[in-house]
């Protein structure tokens, strides 16, 4: 059934998600994803629009329930379409995927488009070897590959991943690995066939700091190899600075801010962002100096706030005039300055620039 | 592996001896007469009579004593007098007071039959009831797993020997739909070894099922929420090989379980549905055997395999969970 359903697609049509000229390979157009549940509708995603291209990682920062999982999920196909409702746009390498039958999506996962979760102990098959699991993979997409082959290409990428006797360390289980290179593991069966767009949700975030440099390392090595866009989800800012090309910030569902890496670190336009930055702690600071979290809950996304999703939490509403930030969603608008510096705040102009300022100083005497 | 099987059989022994003190002192110290109903048996009973058959039994030795005649039976021959002298040779589990046999023969007969009934229907049940809970579980929420759900309720509310009863009453003595149920030995006449198990394989198997279906739909449901299934998806495979491959695998290990345990049991005698189907069995030898005179002899004997087949059904288990699940050990 695989077998001649993959040769007729080829068939049908050879370019499909192939990367194209003039477009980014993933281009994310108005994302709307909801959940209905026994207690209501879940609004997950609304309205999130992004883009990637080849050779690029794009990082998503945000708190849980912000969303980031569940837009990338949208992108890999994988909610369950009886229970989730998409709208909106999402292409790759120019091919429409929203509303794309679950045998197409089926092709194109693990395949153009894979995907690495965070926990590597629970995503690995707890009873299957490594190798047979990697092997699995390469096979779902090369029907033709004997069992051989599979174990074979399992046991070249467990060597391309840094994993020592990789011939013998494919016979293991996960639970006979560390979490390191259970990581790595996951790694090699992510790009096992290639694939020409990654998703990342929180790769490093169970291991420890050096295994986690080790992986980041990895990734970015074998971004320069194999020329793929990585869409890198964490909310580790540490993270970010260190992977991602561009960076957009999620709040409640919807994109609040987007830039360069170096706009966001450096010139954070949007007050959600200015407190994630404060709440990361710096290794050269005065270490009496508390952190600042940020007050508040995220939102319910059952009942999403009004206007401006972060009004609740702002300590910025009262510099916006005629309670626009409680009445009025900001749009996604470019920012004063930047390369392609897009926020979602009332706040423009100057007066973001006096109170991004204002906000570190005044926040750590609030503290002290 | 090699010790903890050593570990476990030393344990197993040790269970299945209890068990026989246990069965035995019940006996013992119960309101059972043996001696009094076999002498009543032949006309009129007189002291001496009585007096001799106590006796020939041993039943006016201590309970010990009797425990260590009837233990010393396993190992070497031993003669019982139960007004007649029979020779019991080892295994020597006793000669039944009602049938005047040796019980070993009477448990080797009927263990074909209950073993043909068993396996084949505790095989059905297992098979259709692992399938049907993980559709319903795949499909969760919809029609046809509600229906499901509703249905094995309905069918596991009945009393398992009403719904038997009502399955013979209707589906046989009325209606004829099934042939008459019966044991055959399949190396006689395997037709007949089939016509006449049939119904009893379908309605051990129907009650059964539900429950075994609403098992393996419970684990599957959790196990289709674990990461490891959103990987096989992920990687590109269908949902449905992501579901009987990766779901299922990992799904299946408590239904084994229970299993293992439930096919012991049932070994040891299907007692309602020999009883109702009319089949000779371990089953329902044990119930024949508390009819009239309490036979203990084949009443312990029935305790004792029954012991026995739980203990080993339990490491066999344990055993097969090191070949399912790589993660653990027998240490």
């Amino acid at each position: 059934m695989t077998t001649t359903g993959t040769v007729a697609e080829s068939k049908e049509d050879p370019t499909a998600f192939e990367p194209t000229a003039g477009e980014p390979y993933l281009v994310v157009d108005d994302l709307t994803v909801k959940f209905p549940t026994a207690d209501g509708l879940v609004h997950a995603v609304t309205g999130l629009s992004y883009q990637v291209e080849m050779g690029k990682t794009l990082g998503i920062v945000g708190e849980s329930g912000s969303g980031k999982s569940v837009s990338s999920m949208a992108v890999v196909g994988l909610h369950d379409a009886k229970r989730t409702r998409i709208s909106g746009s999402i292409r790759v390498g120019g091919t429409e995927i929203v509303g794309l039958s679950e045998n197409r999506m089926r092709r194109l996962r693990g395949n153009q488009v894979a995907m690495i979760f965070q926990d590597a102990l629970s995503a690995l098959h707890p009873f299957y070897r490594v190798g047979a699991q990697i092997s699995e993979a390469y096979r779902t997409h090369h029907p033709s590959a004997s069992k051989r082959d599979g174990w074979d290409k399992a046991v070249s990428m467990l060597d391309r991943v840094g994993i020592p006797q990789p011939d013998q360390r494919a016979r293991d289980y996960p639970h006979q690995f560390s979490g390191g290179m259970r990581q790595r593991a996951m790694i090699a069966m992510a790009l096992v066939n290639d694939p020409k767009l990654l998703f990342a949700d929180e790769p490093t975030t169970a291991l420890d700091v050096t295994v986690q440099a080790q992986i980041l390392d990895l990734l970015q090595e074998l971004q320069r190899d194999f020329g793929s866009a990585i869409v890198f989800i964490t909310h580790d800012l540490g993270v970010i600075a260190e992977m991602a090309d561009d960076v957009l910030v999620m709040y409640g569902g919807r994109g609040v801010e987007f830039g360069t890496c170096k706009t966001i670190l450096a010139n954070p336009q949007m007050p959600y962002t200015w407190g994630l930055l404060e709440s990361v702690p710096e290794l050269v600071s005065d270490p009496d100096l508390p952190l600042l979290p940020i007050p508040g809950t995220p939102p319910s996304m059952l009942t999403p706030p009004s206007g401006c999703p972060f009004h609740p939490r702002c300590r910025f509403t009262g510099e916006v005039p005629g309670n626009l930030c409680e009445r009025e969603l900001p749009e996604f608008l470019p920012a004063a300055e930047g390369r392609g510096h897009l926020t979602r705040c009332h706040l423009r102009g100057s007066a973001v620039e006096v109170l991004s300022r204002a906000s570190v100083k005044e926040g750590s005497a609030d503290g002290q | 592996m090699f010790g903890y099987i050593v570990r476990r059989l030393i344990a197993a022994v040790i269970v299945v001896v209890v068990i026989s003190m246990a069965t035995f002192a019940m006996f013992f110290y119960g309101p059972s007469d043996p001696a009094g109903q076999l002498c009543s048996e032949q006309g009129r009973c007189t002291q001496e009579k009585r007096a001799a058959i106590e006796e020939g039994l041993g039943l006016n030795q201590s309970g010990v004593s009797q425990y260590g005649a009837w233990a010393k039976g396993l190992f070497v021959d031993r003669e019982i007098d139960l007004g007649v002298t029979y020779e019991c040779d080892a295994p020597c589990l006793g000669i039944s007071y009602n049938r005047k046999q040796e019980v070993r023969g009477l448990i080797t007969a009927a263990l074909p039959a209950t073993a043909s009934l068993v396996l084949i229907g505790a095989a059905l049940y297992f098979v259709v009831g692992v399938v049907v809970g993980s559709v319903a579980a795949r499909h969760r929420g919809t029609g046809a797993d509600r229906g499901l759900v509703a249905g094995s309720l309905l069918i596991s509310s009945i009393p398992y020997y009403l719904f038997a009863l009502l399955a013979w009453i209707y589906l046989i003595n009325k209606w004829g739909i099934f042939p008459d149920s019966g044991y055959t030995p399949l190396s006689e006449n395997p037709a007949a070894w089939f016509s006449g198990l049939l119904l009893p394989w379908i309605v051990l198997a129907t009650a059964n099922m539900v429950v075994y279906a609403r098992f393996s739909r419970g684990s599957m449901v959790e196990v289709l929420g674990e990461d490891y299934v959103r990987t096989a998806m992920a990687k590109g495979l269908s949902r449905r090989r992501a579901t009987f491959k990766h779901g299922l695998r990992a799904a299946i290990v408590p239904v084994v379980t229970i299993f293992g345990l439930d096919i012991a049991t049932l070994l040891a005698g299907a007692i309602f549905t020999e009883q109702i189907f009319e089949i000779d069995g371990v089953g329902k030898l044990a119930l024949d055997s508390i009819e009239g005179i309490i036979d203990f002899p084949v009443l312990s004997a029935v305790v004792l395999i029954s012991a026995m087949l739980v203990v080993v059904a339990n490491l066999v288990v344990d055993i097969l969970y090191t070949a399912i699940d790589p993660r653990v050990r027998l240490t």
